[in-house]
């Protein structure tokens, strides 16, 4: 017998599934209440299920129906898995609060609550993303999560979105194609969908030397794939577009969650599928170190040319994606732990930036281009505050989330061997640098007077009225949240070490 | 701003980023003047074709680059044909497809699911969940079209005028149609209902009746196809499907987890009532299919359901 706790992940998908459909026969307004009493609600579940599991010390599996693991579905959630789906509630809330004032402004009035079904749809892929133990449920969840993310991207006015939507969409079925014919080639290899099994029939395969060729098709296929669904450099083309033109609580969301659960699916099927000593062994590792270290470079190199706050933002979203796959690359526990904290850290992070572009593009007349938004950080106080913090964190000043990160990618660096040693630290070194060197000039700009003709918006008001209080609540849960992944990251990283062993 | 700064001061103040002169001055200019663009109107179509190709600046990079995306698609075509000739040859059946997973689908799928399709029962039972995930791809395609080209024209203050829109009456479409709907329908309805003892199901049926609905549109126009089938039917009979596709689901997935009895008879294999939830699941199945279908088509068409 199960104890009760065990339901609550298939309560969590089952109800954000439903309250999505519904959704669409709902009002605006009562379309955002659903959606954002089952967000909250789904955190608190999995939380219950994260101390649940803490507790237990072990994972579980839970079946899917009446037939057991190979036949039929399971999902299988640990201590990282509660943890993911807890915070991506947790970021996937706040990022709602604080743009929740545009996006009743920038999506057309009729189809609000289709933006809220998408929301919700979003959110339940993303579950599954983290939940799944079977490849081919990973697959259909990719689906939804590709729709519905073009699908928020596009629901703003205007045609830019439409540009944008056209080449997020085009790069990221060529994402999703590239996974399924992995997905293809390896159930033709070894007959089975199950992580488990797979497992099993690939340690067979590398022992025996058999079908070696189409494995290492299919960790390139796997890694390819995902990382064009997770905007790793060569294939970043699409991200600013999207992310820069879209809705704030629309980038925040695409930023902070969607680009990190095809991440949290590739690091599934390093040490759930392939296994790491036959992810480490092949080639493909080189491959992401390499270009998570050009991601780095590159990204702040777009970025510090970019006179668009958004688009900026967005540029730096690539590097600290480079950041992320510079760590798997590293192919050490140390390097995975320092993965699995940059996606919290960046969870915490660029969701607070872009919604504080929001609320900065608000008192500038919408304008996005750093030109209109000098002082723009006096007039909406709390977004400059919000922003000083994230940008202090994406730079990696001690005390912020970032630096924890930097700290553990310097760490698992140093332990490997001499060339992605030298290598490692010299990319961190750089890219530090190149971080500061875009986001200072920018806080400068947001925080110095509006030019010679003194307007009222020159002194610095804190807006903390009653319009704003969901803005209010995001923006400093954002901050906290940031200074307590900063200041008290032990217990987090004890969490995640725990949850990867788990997972192995 | 003075000259005296240095290069760092002025790099620090964020001049770069808003532009080297004039911060207020930065925004949208129009490029051309209006003399340029009259001119620009006068010319032909072949003589701005020209300016166009002359003006293209990059036009060598982008050769290079299309022919470069050749050779490197015609590469990867070469690897992943290599790549099959490595795979395990078709029908062999010591492949490790064939292994227990499939063998329990053959061998007791009729008797643990009651269905005589077995693709019925593999997808509608035992692997319920992918299933449950894939008919929501359906509802989420057509809920970004509406996004994308719903067009509320009422809501505007516009005209509501669709006559552009509307199909040609034509006597012998709207002859052939007559007869035709009703035998296809029904025909969907079979399949549908047939979909856990023959083959087919709720995919291929809902197909088959989605496109009676698009004959019909097409032969008789929208008024008339508003008389039964409007947004809010739409709308409504997705919900109520999918709704009732969610919790069933959630039913037996929990019943399953739990080790509990669904109650739910299998009936006797062959049977039209018999299966379990497959037959239910099937008809919901089916009536999305359906529904997706006329309204892909009618968005498509005339930017409204």
């Amino acid at each position: 017998m199960l104890d009760f706790i065990q339901n609550f992940p298939l309560f969590c998908i089952i109800m954000t599934l439903f309250s999505g459909v519904l959704c669409s026969v709902l009002s605006a307004r009562a379309a955002r209440n659903c959606c954002l009493m089952v967000v909250s609600a789904d955190g608190v579940l999995n939380a219950a299920v994260l101390v649940y599991t803490i507790r237990m010390g072990d994972s579980f599996t839970y079946m899917m129906g009446h037939f057991p693991a190979p036949w039929g579905n399971e999902i299988r959630v640990g201590v990282l898995e509660a943890m993911l789906a807890m915070v991506f509630s947790i970021v996937m809330l706040l990022s709602l609060l604080g743009g929740m004032k545009h996006i009743f402004e920038d999506v057309e009035s009729t189809k609000v609550n289709l933006y809220f079904l998408m929301m919700n749809l979003l959110f339940v892929s993303m579950l599954c993303l983290i939940y799944t133990n079977d490849l081919f449920t990973g697959y259909v969840f990719v689906e939804i999560n590709t729709i519905a993310a073009c699908a928020i991207v596009m629901a703003r006015k205007g045609n830019q979105t439409l540009v944008a939507t056209m080449r997020y969409l085009c790069l990221s079925l060529l994402g999703s194609g590239m996974f399924l014919m992995g997905i293809c080639i390896l159930y033709d290899i070894t007959g089975h969908l199950l992580m488990v099994s797979l497992h099993g029939a690939i340690e067979q395969l590398a022992s025996s030397g058999q079908y070696a060729q189409p494995l290492e098709v299919v960790i390139v296929l796997f890694c390819v794939g995902l990382a064009t669904k997770s905007a790793l450099f060569p294939f970043h083309s699409w991200l600013p577009d999207a992310h820069g033109s879209s809705t704030s609580a629309s980038s925040a969301i695409l930023s902070g969650l969607v680009l990190k659960g095809y991440i949290i699916l590739l690091i599934k099927i390093v040490y759930r599928v392939l296994g790491i000593d036959v992810f480490n062994s092949s080639k493909a590792i080189n491959v992401l170190f390499f270009f998570g270290c050009c991601a780095m470079i590159v990204g702040s190199l777009h970025a510090m040319t970019e006179k668009d706050l958004k688009r900026m933002i967005a540029y730096s979203s690539v590097a600290q994606i480079g950041y992320i796959y510079m760590a798997i690359g590293l192919g050490s526990t140390t390097g995975m732990i320092a993965a699995v904290f940059q996606i919290l850290a960046h969870a915490f992070t660029k969701p607070m930036l872009f919604d504080a572009a929001g609320g900065f593009m608000e008192v500038s007349g919408g304008s996005r281009k750093f030109s209109r938004l000098r002082g723009a950080g006096r007039r909406n106080g709390l977004a400059g505050i919000a922003f000083v913090v994230g940008a202090l964190s994406m730079i990696g000043i001690p005390m912020f989330a970032g630096f924890i990160t930097k700290y553990y990618l310097a760490a698992a660096a140093i332990q490997s061997g001499t060339k992605k040693l030298i290598i490692g630290l010299m990319v961190l070194a750089v890219s530090t640098l190149l971080n500061a060197m875009y986001y200072v000039p920018a806080i400068m700009v947001l925080f110095s007077r509006a030019g010679g003709n003194a307007q009222e918006g020159d002194k610095f008001t804190l807006i903390c009225d009653k319009k704003n209080v969901s803005f209010v609540i995001a923006m400093a849960v954002f901050i906290a949240a940031n200074l307590y992944l900063g200041c008290c990251s032990g217990t987090v990283i004890r969490l995640i070490q725990s949850g990867l062993n788990m997972l192995a | 701003m003075s000259n005296s700064q240095s290069k760092f001061t002025r790099w620090l103040n964020g001049e770069y980023l808003c532009g080297m002169d004039n911060p207020d001055n930065y925004g949208y200019q129009p490029v051309r003047k209006d003399t340029e663009i009259a001119r620009h109107h006068e010319k032909s179509f072949t003589e701005r074709m020209r300016d166009w190709i002359d003006n293209r600046e990059e036009g060598a990079f982008d050769r290079a680059r299309s022919f470069i995306s050749f050779i490197f698609a015609l590469f990867i075509i070469f690897a992943m044909l290599l790549t099959v000739s490595y795979l395990p040859s078709f029908g062999d059946p010591d492949n490790p497809v064939n292994n227990e997973v499939s063998r329990r689908y053959i061998e007791k799928g009729l008797e643990e699911t009651g269905g005589v399709n077995i693709v019925g029962g593999m997808i509608l039972d035992y692997r319920a969940f992918d299933t449950l995930g894939e008919s929501h791809v359906l509802f989420i395609a057509v809920s970004a079209v509406l996004i994308l080209l719903r067009n509320d024209r009422k809501k505007k203050g516009k005209s509501l005028d669709d006559k552009i829109y509307e199909p040609h009456v034509d006597p012998i479409l709207r002859k052939v149609a007559k007869l035709q709907i009703p035998c296809v329908l029904m025909f969907g309805i079979y399949i549908i209902m047939n979909g856990h003892i023959s083959p087919g199901g709720g995919f291929s049926g809902g197909t088959v009746m989605g496109a009676a609905l698009i004959l019909y549109y097409n032969a008789f126009g929208s008024e008339a196809m508003n008389r039964f089938f409007t947004y809010r039917t739409f709308r409504r009979v997705t919900v109520c499907a999918l709704g009732f596709y969610a919790f069933a689901k959630c039913y037996a997935f929990f019943t399953g987890a739990n080790g509990l009895e669904t109650h739910i008879p299998l009936g006797k294999p062959g049977a039209i009532l018999s299966s379990g939830l497959i037959l239910p699941l099937n008809i919901a199945v089916g009536l999305i299919v359906c529904c997706t279908m006329f309204g892909f088509y009618s968005l498509f068409i005339r930017e409204e359901i």
